[in-house]
């Protein structure tokens, strides 16, 4: 076993410090050594979008990032949309209105994606949402309801400025 | 944990990561933007003793221009080639081809020098390097070198990079204007690898064409330059009928492809003439 590497980094605007092997995916550390299992695995070869989180305010699969490449960085999880006193994210609340999740495995992952989108694209069209939804993949709820909860939050967002 | 147990190393400068290679050998492995390699590591195809990351080397992050070319630092990420003017403005074709790579949250970690150090035959980069006549700077103990994309591909996954060496730059030339260009790929579904593409370019003067260059992906060991199919284009003056019989010259004179669960060897050389046809007529459009 090799030696195991102290990573420092933030998630949700909190410090963390963990002790791994470097071996380990930056998904396995946050959900068995942070305790943050709202990131999902799926896949595990960066296919699916499951464990999609946001490094550094860039989209990325936690699944083919190792967790001592984490070192430093600030990262945003699914943990991180919803406000400390519980109120929804209104990606969260698009969600629930536009019926856009049955299962919720994949939710996370398309969440972090909308997040990146809508931060950069405040008003995307009909194929800036799909290509940047095409890196992931719902096996249930079917994508209609996914790109109506992205316009419908893309609708909140705007209103509140 | 999926990967098998390996050392890690994350050096700062090109120099130290170099030295890495030269002290763990072949077994060691670089670790650029990792959309392929932990995937790998991960279903442990790949199986190195020692990792060495050169996230954190400085300087290798860079887009420029550097006379008529475009000069690309190794560690670029694919996502900072997509948002550039400056290689869209100089050179279209590599900016389209990086649109095809993966998704947006695979090309904000992907890195050039990845891809083209990885050498997937069926990936955009490799093509389009081929295509433009790209050079890739090489870094090793003792010396660099420029190695032109001619002779960079090797064969699957297999490179001109010794066990010792890494790719830092990548350079570029800038597409001449009025040059037309296309690139056409087949995927199952949107980002996934290609079943089959081409990357054309085409420059026509007084109404024949002087220059076109025709690279096939995904249907060999590694990018495929057709100079029978350009041969066939030099000098004449391209219509529908010309592009058409080129496309379906590529589907009977290349080697068979490997035929996988995705698409047959035969389903393959026929995307391959389709494709080359479209890019053609593309191309044809938007030369001036």
């Amino acid at each position: 076993m090799a030696a195991k590497r102290d990573v420092r980094l933030t998630v949700n605007g909190v410090a963390y410090e963990a002790s791994v092997e470097p071996r380990m995916t930056l998904v396995d550390m946050l959900r068995g050594e942070l305790g943050l299992t709202g990131t999902h695995v799926g896949c595990e070869h960066g296919v699916c979008g499951a464990c999609t989180v946001l490094m550094d305010g860039r989209a990325v699969r936690s699944c083919i990032m190792l967790a001592v490449q984490a070192d430093g960085a600030e990262f945003m999880t699914v943990e991180g949309l919803a406000s400390e006193a519980g109120e929804l994210h209104p990606i969260q609340q698009a969600f629930i209105e536009e019926r856009g999740l049955q299962c919720g495995f994949c939710t996370p992952g398309f969440m972090m994606t909308i997040h990146e989108l809508l931060q950069e694209t405040p008003d995307p069209t009909e194929e800036e949402i799909k290509d940047a939804l095409g890196g992931a993949i719902c096996r249930c709820t079917g994508y209609e309801s996914i790109l109506k909860s992205v316009r419908s939050a893309a609708k909140k967002l705007q209103a509140l400025g | 944990m999926k990967p098998v147990s390996f050392e890690y190393f994350a050096p700062t400068s090109v120099a130290d990561a170099v030295s890495l290679l030269q002290e763990h050998g072949p077994e060691a492995k670089l670790l650029a933007g990792g959309q392929s390699l932990v995937p790998l590591l991960n279903m442990r195809l790949a199986r190195p003793t020692a990792v060495i990351d050169v996230n954190r080397v400085e300087g290798l992050d860079y887009v420029r221009e550097d006379g008529d070319a475009l000069a690309i630092g190794a560690m670029t990420h694919q996502r900072t080639v997509e948002r550039s003017e400056l290689v869209q403005r100089v050179n279209p074709l590599l900016h389209a081809a990086t649109r095809l790579i993966g998704h947006p949250q695979i090309r904000n970690r992907g890195t050039v020098g990845g891809s083209i150090a990885h050498a997937d035959p069926a990936a955009e980069y490799p093509a389009v390097a081929l295509a433009l006549d790209a050079e890739m700077r090489i870094v090793g103990p003792n010396a660099e070198r420029l190695v032109p994309a001619a002779d960079f591909f090797v064969t699957y996954l297999t490179t001109a990079l010794e066990p010792t060496e890494m790719l830092t730059e990548v350079r570029v030339p800038a597409l001449p204007q009025g040059t037309g260009w296309s690139i056409q790929e087949m995927t199952r579904r949107h980002g996934d690898f290609a079943l089959a593409g081409a990357a054309v370019t085409l420059t026509m003067d007084g109404g024949a064409c002087s220059d076109a260059r025709i690279v096939l992906f995904g249907v060999g060991a590694t990018p495929l330059r057709v100079q029978q199919a350009e041969e066939r284009l030099v000098g004449e003056r391209v219509d529908a009928t010309l592009m058409s019989e080129v496309g379906r010259e590529i589907k009977t004179s290349i080697d068979e492809p490997l035929a996988d669960i995705h698409a047959t060897s035969e389903y393959r050389r026929n995307l391959a003439g389709v494709l080359t046809e479209r890019a053609l007529v593309e191309a044809l459009e938007r030369a001036a």
